[in-house]
């Protein structure tokens, strides 16, 4: 575990220098990143430790922007808005889960998918709240200039994507990423062996929208204006699961890895294929489900020099 | 190995009802500290089924469970082997892409209360060795054969710390030699003063080990007895040994006094 930790605080350091050489282009990735890296790590522990295939990110997604665009609206501080936005994000999902989680596969799949529609829903006819479908501006930070803020959600977003990493190591290396494995493959049997495993699902599946709450609730402070469709875009939970998918599920690192490449991907890819990019995305989902369905890290273990796994 | 002391187990009433399907009718039974008992029948005469509302799988229709001096007839599985129930499933159900000693390490941190970590890890070892697969307790369960499969279960059981442990047919698909090694390990088990029931259509290993028999017939109770005269009973002829084992009465020749 001390191992892991010094790697991933080494990256994280490293990525911290980043505004240091960046250029806003880069400084803008890099923001995008790291906010990919959360929603793909949080989405890990429901979806890659527990086994669950929940398509509720942009649900927590969305629901995080609104809690905190509306608290800023009332006058509370980035931060403090953004604490507001994990914490509903939290609850939502732990009540969610209760009634949610006692589905199992498939069945969980589609109730989770639909969630996300019926908040968008809600928050567009919630029009004195929340604007409705004209959106909703958030008060521009004030700062001396366009790149001290660029730096400043950077800097945001590497904290949040830190603690979700620090928080999905101690889950993996202990009593409770251990029982939601032993669900992840057989959930009868573990249960038979003493798992309490709807308080262990309804876990993973709170610290699966914590973070992401967080995650939209700074995205929404980023870019000053959000509106229903931007912010529950179904298009959150599929990418949030093609980059685990993509990087290794239920590992520590997979869903950084996968974060990494997606976005390239994303950037140097798709901008040639504008028109067909859904298409790229589905092949790549295909090509992954048939021919890596461990993920990019598992290639690790098929080289030569490669060790045991930690 | 007496029958002596208050219940460990207490079923009263017990039915289970599925639809129109009665799989379990009135059950009473009581099962004492120390017992080896066991539960013959036919197929689909309700014997797992019976297991499965004693381990909380399914919830009793009507009737009630009690399991060493509380009622545990509306618990879930995961609470009744807390309680102290562990079982054996007849087919085989280890956590796949784990090792052995994760399997086992699991059974021991969820119901045995191990912490988290080299307690669990060294318990399980302790088990594994027990039930001779220490070996390969980094081996993955998915690679193991199926008499393998079946000790680890027994391993699993164990590590449960187990008042009452449930076998449900542990022995099924196994030759005569790995029978022999699974009769001595469930000798040793009953040795430690747990209380085992078996579900068992093997009637060299009932007659060998249990010290008392309850027939299942069509979800009923239909008799409950010694060894000896259970084989005897006419209608557990009829209905499950046929005439070869209760008009001859061979089977008993030769076995050891269970």
């Amino acid at each position: 575990m001390r191992r892991e930790a010094l790697v991933a605080a080494t990256l994280f350091a490293l990525v911290g220098l980043f505004p240091l050489v960046g250029e806003a282009y880069w400084l803008r990735l890099g923001t995008t990143m790291l906010m990919y890296g959360v929603l793909a790590m949080s989405w890990n522990f429901i979806g890659g430790m527990a086994g669950y295939p929940s398509f509720a990110v942009a649900a927590f997604f969305g629901l995080g922007a609104y809690s905190g665009a509306v608290a800023q609206k009332f006058g509370a501080p980035a931060g403090l808005a953004w604490c507001i936005a994990a914490a509903s994000a939290l609850v939502f999902a732990t009540l969610l889960g209760l009634a949610l989680l006692r589905l199992r596969g498939h069945y969980f799949a589609i109730a989770s998918l639909v969630v996300a529609d019926v908040l968008r829903e809600l928050v567009n006819s919630a029009t004195d709240l929340t604007g409705g479908g004209m959106g909703l501006n958030l008060p521009v930070p004030a700062m001396s200039s366009i790149d001290a803020q660029a730096a400043f959600f950077f800097y945001a977003m590497l904290a949040l994507a830190t603690i979700t990493f620090a928080a999905t190591l101690l889950a993996a290396r202990s009593k409770l990423g251990f029982g939601l494995r032993c669900i992840q493959q057989n959930e009868s049997a573990a249960d038979m062996l003493g798992v309490d495993t709807t308080l262990y699902k309804v876990c993973a599946f709170a610290l699966s929208a914590v973070f992401v709450g967080a995650a939209g609730a700074i995205y929404a402070s980023w870019v000053h204006y959000i509106e229903p469709p931007d912010v529950f875009d179904v298009l959150y939970s599929v990418k949030a699961i093609v980059m685990v998918l993509l990087g290794g599920a239920g590992s520590l690192f997979g869903p950084l890895l996968g974060a990494a490449v997606f976005l390239s991907l994303e950037e140097l890819v798709w901008r040639k294929f504008i028109d067909v990019h859904t298409g790229v995305l589905g092949l790549l989902i295909v090509l992954l489900v048939m021919f890596l369905p461990k993920g990019l890290l598992s290639l690790s273990q098929r080289l030569p020099w490669a060790g045991k796994r930690p | 190995m007496s029958a002596d002391g208050p219940a460990l187990l207490e079923l009263s009433g017990v039915t289970r009802q599925f639809g129109g399907l009665r799989a379990v009718s009135n059950v009473d039974l009581s099962i004492a500290r120390g017992e080896v008992i066991g539960l013959i029948g036919p197929n689909g005469a309700g014997k797992t089924t019976l297991v499965n509302v004693i381990t909380g799988v399914h919830r009793a229709s009507s009737g009630t469970v009690r399991f060493d001096g509380t009622d545990i007839t509306r618990l879930k599985p995961y609470q009744a082997a807390r309680r102290g129930i562990a079982r054996t499933f007849q087919i085989v159900q280890p956590f796949p892409e784990m090792t052995v000693a994760e399997n086992v390490a699991a059974a021991a941190m969820f119901a045995g209360a191990a912490a988290y970590g080299s307690e669990a890890n060294a318990q399980a070892l302790e088990h594994l060795r027990f039930v001779g697969l220490a070996d390969i307790a980094h081996s993955r369960a998915a690679s193991l054969t199926l008499a393998m499969r079946k000790r680890l279960e027994l391993a699993k059981g164990l590590a449960m710390r187990p008042k009452l442990l449930l076998l449900d047919e542990v022995n099924a698909g196994l030759n005569a030699t790995e029978v022999d090694h699974a009769l001595h390990l469930i000798r040793a088990i009953a040795a430690r003063g747990i209380t085992v029931l078996i579900i068992e259509h093997l009637m060299k290993v009932v007659l060998s080990i249990c010290t008392r028999v309850v027939v299942l017939h069509h979800g009923e109770l239909i008799a409950t007895g010694d060894t000896k005269s259970i084989v005897k009973d006419p209608r557990v002829v009829a209905a499950y040994l046929g005439r070869r084992y209760g008009a001859a009465d061979s089977a008993l020749r030769g076995v050891p006094n269970g």
